[in-house]
């Protein structure tokens, strides 16, 4: 019983396909290929319209306030309102603006967000895009964001617009390299580029209980919470939004968007940070496999999304909490604290291998991770914290 | 290897690589430069080398492209002046692209379709780099050492 | 129609003539660097494409592995390369290749 629930996605696909049968293989291939688009829009789409609706609500709790509770039961019907509303919005594009680079920008930034979607296994035999070699498509396509978010500001031929892409993909710059070696950990212990695989090696559970997550390793936990802090900033997220500062430079690369273009821009931010939460959770907690053993008759893809919705809300959470941080801070800490803590993982992670992958080994990684770091808080001395600022600008 | 993938793929990637070539506005040459390098690494997709293909994205279209986009942005009052276009450059490359074209089809030897080979996975891939490829990936290593540390030198503001 | 070795590089030698047209036309620092690319990465369709057409499979995979190790080198190239306009630039305020024929600084 648990098992067909556990299968119910696959078994419609099959059912859906099995109408074809006699078609030529590439129709099948083709209609294959076609349902997995739309199950993966539907549900990300809807995801995101509750996502936005609920961000706004928990920011609200935390500050004290009611949220949006006018559309519908408790503001639920909120991104629908909004979306008419960005829907029939004027289009504006600035006369001075490279129309073509204007206009491809948000096409770009949300067609690569969308595609990094589609390398995630959501469930048992859930992934909508098997490649060998998942982990370095995410990256691959990932990376064609920083071009976008370029387009945007070159295009729109705005100072705040430049400004603000130029510290986007500063910053994106910086913590690519933090977020994918903290990834070059798993793939070395597991041995293996594709997602399905890495999930595959997280099933098992310690003396039955504990279940066999990298983040319970100590090389695991240090090199998934660097991968939250870079996952933050890759997907511009408060308290690292500087490209889009309100209070400094208007709205960074999205200042002269408007209507369905500036909510495209939106949804691609929310998607992507769908898409690297997705990725954290397939690499570090586990992917779709439940905390217990019991607990295995609830279907896998609700675990994924249960996990996936937690870190979510510790996206909201740090959002509704911490200030926004200057830039200089930012790079600071990616290139003096983050690379270096991301390549003491990948030691940790051969020292554990090495020594056995049990209790030995946990403490002698847990051991280099330490002492790593309480080199690094004494190198990076925290006295410099009070020194004159030095300000450096760009040419 | 699909004959219909192969026509829209070449085409779009000549059509872009042209562009590139020949476009005025820089910013747009570089733009179409990057359709270009995805235009390859669909070849490469096509051919059975997805983590080449893989890795020339992550490479040309997540480096290299923002690179260059960021040199026209960094010598942006340059670009609006008019600047010669030489016509011998076309002449010379038409000319290498008869006389290439000419030798590929003059020999019988290359008009062989693929054979059915095992697919190239990434394990094969790493275990060839770490076993006889050990020091040529060495040696990129180094290589790319010296690459960053020269462009940072080169690009650093001289102390006068 | 299944495409075979000669249509791939024809299309390579296309690409490569292609470059060859930025490099040699274009007077911007920029474009040139751009066809350079552009070229090498036609070479790398060749090394690949022969991979993929060998009547024997190597072991190991000799024309996957150029191709790695080239762009590899077109990348570190690319860098050195942009940096080196960005000093051109800082010091003539040109990046026309022509204007750039002083050996004193």
């Amino acid at each position: 019983m648990s098992k067909s629930i556990d299968q119910v996605f696959p078994n419609a696909k099959q059912w859906l396909l099995s109408w074809l049968a006699g078609s030529p293989s590439w129709a099948i291939q083709v209609v294959s290929i076609l349902t997995n688009i739309f199950a993966l829009l539907a549900v990300f789409l809807t995801l995101f319209a509750l996502i936005s609706v609920l961000e706004r609500k928990i920011l609200a709790r935390i500050q004290n306030r009611y949220g949006p509770n006018r559309v519908g039961p408790f503001g639920l019907f909120q991104p629908i309102a909004d979306g008419i509303k960005m829907l029939i919005k004027e289009d504006i594009v600035p006369a001075r603006a490279d129309k073509i680079v204007h206009f491809l920008a948000p096409v770009l930034i949300a067609a690569t967000a969308i595609l990094t979607l589609g390398v995630i296994p959501y469930g048992r035999n859930m992934t909508p895009f098997t490649i060998d070699g998942g982990i370095l498509f995410f990256f691959a396509v990932g990376s064609a964001t920083e071009l976008a978010v370029f387009m945007a500001g070159w295009g729109s031929n705005n100072k705040f617009s430049m400004l603000g892409a130029m510290r986007a993909i500063a910053q994106m710059f910086s913590y690519e390299l933090p977020l994918i070696i903290t990834v070059l950990p798993v793939v070395m212990v597991v041995g293996s580029l594709t997602p399905d695989r890495i999930v595959a090696a997280q099933a098992e559970y310690t003396f039955g209980l504990v279940p066999r997550w990298f983040v319970f390793t100590p090389w695991g936990a240090a090199a998934f919470i660097l991968f939250f802090v870079s996952g933050l900033v890759e997907s511009n997220r408060t308290p690292f939004d500087v490209p889009e500062g309100e209070s400094e430079i208007v709205a960074g690369h999205m200042t002269e968007y408007s209507g369905f273009k500036y909510a495209t821009f939106f949804m691609a931010e929310y998607i992507g940070m769908f898409a690297i939460s997705g990725l954290g959770v397939t690499l570090f907690l586990g992917g779709w496999h439940a905390p217990a053993r019991v607990l295995e008759i609830i279907p896998s893809y609700v675990w994924f999304f249960v996990k996936l919705s937690v870190l979510l809300f510790v996206y909201i959470w740090v959002r509704g909490t911490l200030p926004r941080t200057r830039i200089d801070q930012i790079m600071n800490v990616a290139w003096k604290f983050m690379l270096p803590m991301a390549f003491t993982c990948i030691i940790a992670a051969a020292v554990w291998h090495y020594a056995g992958r049990g209790l030995r080994g946990w403490l002698w990684s847990l051991l280099v991770i330490v002492i790593v770091y309480t080199a690094l808080s004494i190198l990076l001395d925290t006295r410099r914290k009070f020194a004159q600022r030095v300000y450096r600008f760009a040419e | 290897m699909n004959g219909a993938a192969f026509i829209v793929i070449s085409i779009l990637t000549l059509a872009a690589a042209l562009a590139a070539a020949t476009l005025r506005k820089l910013m747009h040459a570089a733009l179409s430069f990057a359709v270009a390098f995805v235009g390859i690494a669909a070849f490469f997709f096509l051919l059975g080398a997805e983590f080449v293909g893989l890795a020339l994205v992550f490479i040309y279209i997540g480096a290299v492209a923002v690179l260059i986009v960021f040199t026209i942005l960094l010598t942006r009052r340059d670009i609006e002046k008019d600047r010669g276009f030489n016509w011998s450059g076309v002449i010379i490359a038409v000319a290498v692209f008869c006389g290439l074209t000419w030798a590929i089809l003059k020999t019988a030897s290359l008009s062989i379709v693929a054979p059915h080979i095992r697919a190239l996975t990434v394990k094969r891939i790493g275990e060839a780099l770490m076993t006889s490829y050990v020091w040529p990936l060495q040696c990129i290593g180094l290589l790319l050492t010296a690459a960053l540390i020269g462009a940072l030198v080169l690009a650093m503001e001289e102390k006068r | 129609m299944t495409p075979t070795l000669q249509i791939f590089l024809i299309v390579s030698a296309a690409l490569f003539s292609i470059g060859l047209l930025a490099a040699l036309s274009r007077r911007h620092a920029i474009f040139i660097l751009i066809g350079i690319e552009m070229m090498l990465a036609a070479a790398n369709l060749n090394f690949i494409a022969f991979w993929r057409f060998a009547p024997k499979p190597h072991q190991p995979p000799v024309g996957v592995m150029l191709a790695l190790f080239s762009i590899a080198i077109s990348a570190a190239e690319a860098a050195v390369g942009l940096a080196m306009v960005i000093v051109a630039y800082r010091h003539y305020r040109t990046t026309n290749v022509d204007q750039l024929d002083q050996l004193k600084g």
